[in-house]
């Protein structure tokens, strides 16, 4: 068993110890809202936070997850209050929306570390890919989130 | 996430007042179709039902994949019943005939095709529902119908000063008559059509409660993935699956008809146990197949005219004299890597086949989902689900015929996952193509132009009632249906039949031939000293719609404005009933083009939702941008060499420019958004690195070309 620690909640799992956290937030803890999209830290859409920092958990065994504190797109708010949420929904960035949790987990640590990023920063912190294109939008949301932190 | 007992099983998202924009996933086994009238609901007709609660239910016979038909569809509807967007909830329809749309007499979600099919079905369907509700009120109040109004939901008796809100209404009207030929509002009295609304589905994409595919999950459910063979054509010899059922969680390993799929009580041990399956395949007759081969086959199948078809045929091409412009063109196979990888989940048990899957064609869904269980349509269920992407990809339905297989072999349900790099080797690709124009000038006017186009029908195979006269009109998009009058024209057809599968990509074949025309015209522009944009504005004297459209994209990026580094490149295309136009400021940067700014102008009809509009012209421009820049498919021993990713480079937020959109005013009938800005970016941005460097580009990707 492997003890770790998601959105607060204390789980023990039964899986082998190179599982990664990304299968056993979706299959075994049925967490949803993160997304499996490469498998090989390449597009992003698996992102979460370990210990408040982005994380692809599509490529992090288990095992080496155990002591952090994860948290994923379902911890952000119980109302779409978080304020990178709301940015997102004020510049209607979503379109098929399959990417966007990581994009938002990777804004929400991006804005944790630098409040007031450039658009150089903010372009190199976001290499998740949206095959949708909505990344001129998500700049914008990022830029509105932080104005209005 | 806790799935609430529902009475149907559909994916029913919620929106607004009720649940606070929370999207419900019902997933409950063995249920019903949706679009079926529960207790105390007013069917009005299988596009609308209004509950108790005031609720307006819009069934949707369309797929959303991003492009926004689950709040454009019930914008239509809305609008002629007067309801509030606070109050509608939209279910995808099941797989029925009733449900099929016009342009294709099926169930298709594609060539930008939701909004002008719907347009007047969704209009009747929610001005009868109105008229029955007007009568309800009428009756209960004992007045005359033609004295009552109606707003947000709500019946209004003005001289009595009643009200009655449409769900109080529900029981009585369910009980009326269904009006014949009820008159539609004039555009004028639009309240919904042509405001922006915001999404209906945008409060469960940021929280993560959108159900994919990929988020069903059914009691008792296991999880497969599927070694497929990496030659195209090929099939199992025999294989070992020792090893693949020493893996952790592995639980079985089936022989189906695609390949070997292994079944697992996680995705992950599934795709372990596919990495460790030992196989040895028949590679089949086409081991020996590469890109080179191909692109040397269709080379000479140009050459020598094999076959060839003439589409179209005006004047007398041979016959002009003048300066003599040629050139040949080479486009790649692409993917379509949607976000979300090929998957769907099956339970065939007891005789019944239950199928869960984002798709964009449910009708042939249900088909493939009868020839993987080999029961008959009528006991197979399809339950359309939202998609991590669509662009073609899912108008085909071959993971959901897997699915049912495997369910059927194991006797369990069980979602078939695909892992990236079989998403990327068992697509159905956007056809490679060669492309030879010769146009010829005479007084700095281009008086006759050829276009020869050998590339792969998809309709041959997927819609085959389509082909006129042997030619596959969308290999022929953009070439055929070109904006511009040439006196002398002749555009012909090789088809090039060839082992790699391949299908519709968004704006199929515009999105290659759209590059070669808009590249060539400017080619001839350059060739006969002309400005590009004035060039074509002389070749579109017979089309004011066009010409106006290039006006205002070009007056908005500011046509002709010098700028340090930075040149501009102009493109305008047609699809499918509408144009769109793109203007691209481009520098070049380590021998790429980097595109800062992009001014597009989109002439589509009738607008429904303009930001929708606008995001569809985003998207669509960074879709084409993706493939130009770096986007290819080769095949070398008649398999695909790229795998991730990583090998098959795609738009990141690096080179993503910033995208300014203008939509020409419009009372036309609504045409189509969600292509037509694929096909011009590629060659504005090509037309401006001829500007930069002096050098055109004629194949594609620009990675190549510039190398």
């Amino acid at each position: 068993m492997i003890s770790i620690t998601v959105n607060g909640t204390r789980h023990e799992v039964d899986v082998p110890p190179d599982m990664p956290l990304l299968w056993v937030i979706r299959d075994e803890l049925g967490l949803t809202g993160t997304k499996f999209g490469c498998g090989a830290a390449q597009c992003g859409a698996c992102t979460v936070h370990l210990d408040g920092a982005a994380a692809r958990s599509c490529v992090l065994a288990v095992s080496q997850v155990s002591g952090k504190q994860i948290n994923t797109i379902e911890s952000l708010s119980t109302d779409n209050s978080h304020p990178v949420q709301k940015a997102w929904i004020a510049e209607r960035v979503p379109q098929c929306g399959y990417c966007q949790s990581g994009q938002i987990m990777a804004a929400v640590a991006l804005l944790r570390k630098t409040p007031k990023p450039t658009d150089d920063e903010i372009a190199q912190a976001m290499s998740n890919i949206c095959r949708c294109g909505t990344y001129d939008r998500i700049r914008s949301a990022i830029r509105r989130a932080a104005a209005e932190a | 996430m806790d799935a609430p007992a529902l009475s149907r099983g559909t994916f029913i998202h919620l929106t607004g007042t009720l649940g606070a924009g929370l999207c419900l996933a019902c997933s409950v086994a063995r249920c019903a179709p949706s679009a079926k009238p529960v207790a105390q609901e007013f069917a009005a007709n299988i596009w609308v039902r209004i509950a108790p609660d005031d609720t307006v239910i819009v069934v949707l016979n369309k797929s959303e994949m991003g492009q926004g038909v689950a709040t454009g569809l019930p914008t239509i509807l809305a609008d002629e019943l007067d309801a509030s967007m606070d109050h509608v909830r939209t279910e995808f329809a099941p797989a029925d005939p009733r449900y099929v749309d016009t342009q294709f007499g099926d169930m298709i979600t594609g060539g930008s095709t939701s909004i002008q099919d719907s347009w007047l079905p969704l209009r009747q369907a929610g001005a009868t529902a109105r008229a029955m509700l007007i009568a309800a009120a009428a009756k209960r109040w004992g007045v005359d119908p033609s004295t009552c109004t109606t707003r947000d939901g709500t019946v209004h008796h003005q001289p009595s000063n009643r009200s009655a809100s449409y769900g109080s209404l529900a029981a009585v009207a369910a009980t009326l008559p269904v009006p014949a030929d009820v008159p539609l509002k004039t555009p004028d009295n639009f309240t919904l059509i042509g405001k922006h609304s915001q999404r209906l589905d945008i409060a469960s994409k940021v929280n993560g409660s959108t159900r994919y595919g990929i988020d069903v999950q059914l009691p008792g459910m296991l999880y497969a993935a599927i070694a497929r063979s990496p030659v195209f054509g090929g099939h199992v010899k025999s294989f070992d699956a020792t090893k693949a059922k020493a893996v952790s969680g592995v639980s079985d390993v089936v022989q189906v008809s695609n390949g070997v799929a292994v079944v697992a009580k996680n995705t992950w041990a599934a795709f372990q146990g596919q990495k460790a399956l030992q196989i040895v395949w028949d590679e089949g007759p086409n081991a020996n197949v590469s890109t080179a081969s191909l692109f040397a086959d269709a080379e000479r199948m140009a050459k020598e005219h094999k076959d060839e078809r003439v589409a179209l045929s005006r004047g007398n091409p041979g016959a002009a004299s003048g300066t003599v412009v040629e050139a040949v063109y080479r486009g790649p196979f692409l993917a379509h890597a949607t976000m979300e990888p090929m998957n769907a989940t099956a339970d065939v048990r007891d005789g019944r086949c239950e199928i869960w899957a984002p798709n964009q064609v449910p009708l042939r869904a249900r088909a493939a989902a009868a020839k993987g269980s080999g029961l008959p349509p009528e006991r197979c269920t399809i339950h359309t689900t939202y998609l991590g992407g669509g662009f073609g990809r899912r108008l085909e339905a071959d993971y959901v015929e897997e699915a049912a297989e495997v369910s059927t072999a194991i006797k369990s349900p069980v979602k078939v996952m695909w892992t990236r790099e079989d998403d990327i080797q068992h697509d159905f690709y956007r056809p490679m193509s060669v492309n030879v124009v010769r146009g010829v000038l005479s007084g700095g006017e281009v008086t006759a132009l050829t276009h020869q186009v050998v590339s792969a029908s998809w309709l041959r195979r997927w819609l085959p009632k389509a082909l006129k006269n042997g030619i596959d009109g969308t290999d022929m998009a953009e070439v055929t249906d070109a904006p511009y009058a040439i006196p002398n024209f002749r555009a012909t057809y090789i088809e090039h039949d060839h082992a790699i599968p391949i299908g519709s990509w968004r704006a199929p074949n515009a999105n290659w031939n759209g590059f070669v025309t808009e590249s060539f015209v400017d080619e001839l522009a350059h060739a006969a000293g002309k400005d590009p944009l004035a060039f074509r504005l002389a070749l579109l004297k017979h089309n004011p719609r066009a010409a106006n459209l290039l006006t205002l994209v070009t007056q908005k990026a500011g046509w002709g404005r010098k700028q340090a580094g930075l040149a501009q490149g102009l493109a305008i295309t047609f699809w499918n009933g509408s144009y769109g136009a793109i203007v691209a400021d481009v520098s070049l940067q380590d021998k790429m083009p980097k595109v800062h700014r992009v001014v597009a102008a989109v002439d589509c009809g009738t607008v429904v939702n303009p930001d929708i509009v606008v995001q569809q012209a985003q998207s669509a421009t960074n879709f084409g941008l993706s493939a130009a820049l770096t986007g290819k498919i080769t095949i070398r021993n008649g398999r695909v060499e790229q795998n991730n990713f990583y090998d098959y480079t795609v738009l990141h937020q690096t080179d993503a420019p910033s995208i300014e959109v203008h939509i020409v005013p419009s009372t036309a009938k609504p045409t189509g958004i969600g292509e037509v800005c694929t096909p011009p970016i590629a060659p504005a941005v090509g037309n401006a690195v001829f500007v930069l460097t002096g050098k055109r580009v004629r194949e594609l990707p620009f990675s190549d070309a510039l190398a």
